[in-house]
């Protein structure tokens, strides 16, 4: 059954507990986490099915809107802080600090003219935005928010979450295609060649992860992370985070809609609230990118004196605020860079970083606290000789800072005409 | 009644119902403002053209692109079906052991192989 989650278990419960699952639903005592109500439940025996259905829909129904109303919070987030990067203020007007700003955007889009153009295929048309949107929810299927409250624990968590996102590029390629836009199309071949590009090395990064936890599902990875994974593999934090910057397309990597090349990409054509799930989906993505980050590389939910869930918070915070910081500081690449630096830099990249966990674990099975620390050690040599080794490989020969070269009409004053 | 493994994956159908039903309330509501006539719906034929930036669109509305894609779509094929088999093999890889490291060794040597060749006929380079 479903052990570890509480909430569902105590709905579940408190509406079927009888003889037959007195296992599942023993009061436990009133400090334990876990359920401790009554004993048997308010259904009879064979109903076990609908305390099922309603207990599901319940967690569901709070895990969507968490989510949503996050999504909400963090568009006005996003504004804010990239208007403090760029020394402007942001949206201020309405509410305190501008928080009611999503639900102003909200009606905004609501009151809005949807119009389809007259060559676009209608049916892929309206498909691609519900496309878009679903992969962002599932992959919170998986995600432990906090001890013992997740939605289903899969044994094949991460695959899980692989399999769901690769969706976007379809849903990416769906409304390029259906817009009958030259843009569009544009975007959508864009799109799916660097999501594909970029699925490789993200792929490959979580198999570190999974070498060291020996298991598939989330939430037995945050349980044998005793030093948080991003100690012990920061060459594969490092691709991950920067291989799904790529696939959720933010900017240094947003050639997908790119505004100054092709104008908005994919959804040039979309308008009204079909254009706005498209940006819902768009939005989501740095809160699930910070979500799995935090499963995978930061501990999860697991933190000394703060209830878990508020470190769960905590971590997917700083991730979404260093994607943040990532968005507002870097230009955007060119095409053949961006190709270039997935199957050139980051696959080997990624190669290596497996190659050289699964000699560690192969080395130490089962290591004690001194074997791990001796591991991070190696782990960040080796991340650090072979970052600084591929870009003397790709062409970047030092660190150092360009200069500007000062043009050639510099010094020449001479009268216009 | 039914074990863990389908009682999890029901729990994943929910969600997805709940999933596909939110975005597509989301535009039926909109769809709805229009019918009741809240929101606006006034067509015409130049706001259901094309935008091609004022001008109107010139030849075939579906355009050709740069065969170039297919070369990456051909990589990750071949590239994504490794990580299907590296996923199992990452898994158990502590009962495995050395064998299993110098079987995928092998396996990944020879893909690095087609790597290193699609980088040397510069497929990997965008012209």
């Amino acid at each position: 059954m479903l052990e570890g989650n509480a909430i569902f278990r105590n709905i579940y419960c408190l509406l079927a507990g009888n003889e037959g699952n007195a296992a599942y639903c023993t009061p436990l005592a009133p400090g334990q986490y876990g359920y401790a109500g009554v004993k048997f439940g308010l259904l009879p025996h064979g109903w076990e099915w609908v305390a099922y259905f309603v207990a599901g829909f319940i967690i569901v129904f709070m895990v969507v809107n968490a989510i949503m109303l996050s999504t909400a919070l963090y568009t006005w987030f996003e504004r804010r802080a990239i208007g403090r990067f760029q020394a402007r203020i942001g949206p201020n007007r309405w509410g305190p600090f501008g928080l009611l700003q999503p639900i102003a955007d909200l009606l905004k889009m609501l009151l809005k003219e949807d119009t389809v153009p007259k060559d676009a295929d209608r049916w892929v048309f309206n498909i691609a935005p519900i496309v878009m949107f679903v992969p962002m929810l599932l992959i919170f299927a998986v995600i432990p928010f906090g001890k013992s409250s997740y939605i289903a624990n899969l044994n094949i968590g991460i695959l899980f979450i692989i399999s769901v996102t690769t969706v976007s590029a379809l849903a990416i390629f769906m409304a390029g295609w259906a817009s009958a836009n030259k843009y569009a199309m544009f975007g959508a071949v864009r799109g799916v060649a660097q999501l594909v590009s970029y699925e490789v090395p993200m792929v490959l990064s979580i198999v570190g992860v999974i070498l060291l936890s020996g298991s598939l599902s989330t939430i037995s990875i945050v349980e044998s992370q005793r030093l948080p994974f991003l100690l012990l593999q920061p060459l594969g934090f490092l691709i991950f985070l920067l291989a799904a910057s790529a696939e959720m397309n933010r900017t240094p990597f947003d050639l997908i809609e790119a505004d100054s090349e092709i104008v908005a990409g994919y959804h040039i054509e979309y308008s009204g609230m079909k254009w706005g799930v498209l940006q819902a989906a768009e939005f989501a993505a740095p809160l699930a990118t910070g979500a799995i980050m935090a499963t995978l590389f930061l501990q999860g939910w697991r933190g000394t004196f703060l209830p878990s869930h508020l470190w769960f918070l905590l971590k997917v915070f700083s991730i979404v605020f260093l994607l943040l910081w990532i968005r507002a500081t870097l230009p955007r690449f060119r095409v053949d860079q961006i190709m270039g630096f997935a199957w050139k830099g980051l696959f080997p990249l990624a190669l290596i970083n497996l190659f050289v966990t699964a000699i560690e674990v192969l080395i130490w099975p089962l290591p004690n606290t001194g074997q791990l620390w001796l591991m991070v050690g190696i782990n960040w040599i080796v991340a650090v000789v072979s970052i600084v080794a591929f870009a003397n490989i790709l062409g970047q020969r030092s660190f150092r800072r360009l200069r500007p070269r000062t043009s050639p009409l510099a010094g020449v004053t001479s009268e216009v005409g | 009644m039914l074990d863990d493994y389908f009682r999890q994956y029901g729990l994943i159908v929910i969600l997805s119902v709940i999933a596909v039903i939110i975005p597509t309330s989301m535009i039926a509501v909109s769809w709805f403002l229009s019918v009741i006539k809240i929101r606006p719906t006034n067509p015409n034929p130049v706001k259901l053209s094309i935008y091609e930036c004022g001008m109107e669109t010139i030849g075939p509305r579906w355009n050709q692109f740069n065969f170039r894609y297919y070369y990456f779509a051909l990589l990750f094929v071949l590239f994504d079906v490794e990580t299907v088999f590296l996923y199992p093999w990452a898994v158990h890889f502590r009962k495995l052991g050395l064998f299993a490291l110098i079987e995928m060794g092998v396996f990944i040597g020879i893909l690095v192989v087609g790597w290193v060749y699609a980088w040397r006929k510069k497929a990997l380079e965008w012209r």
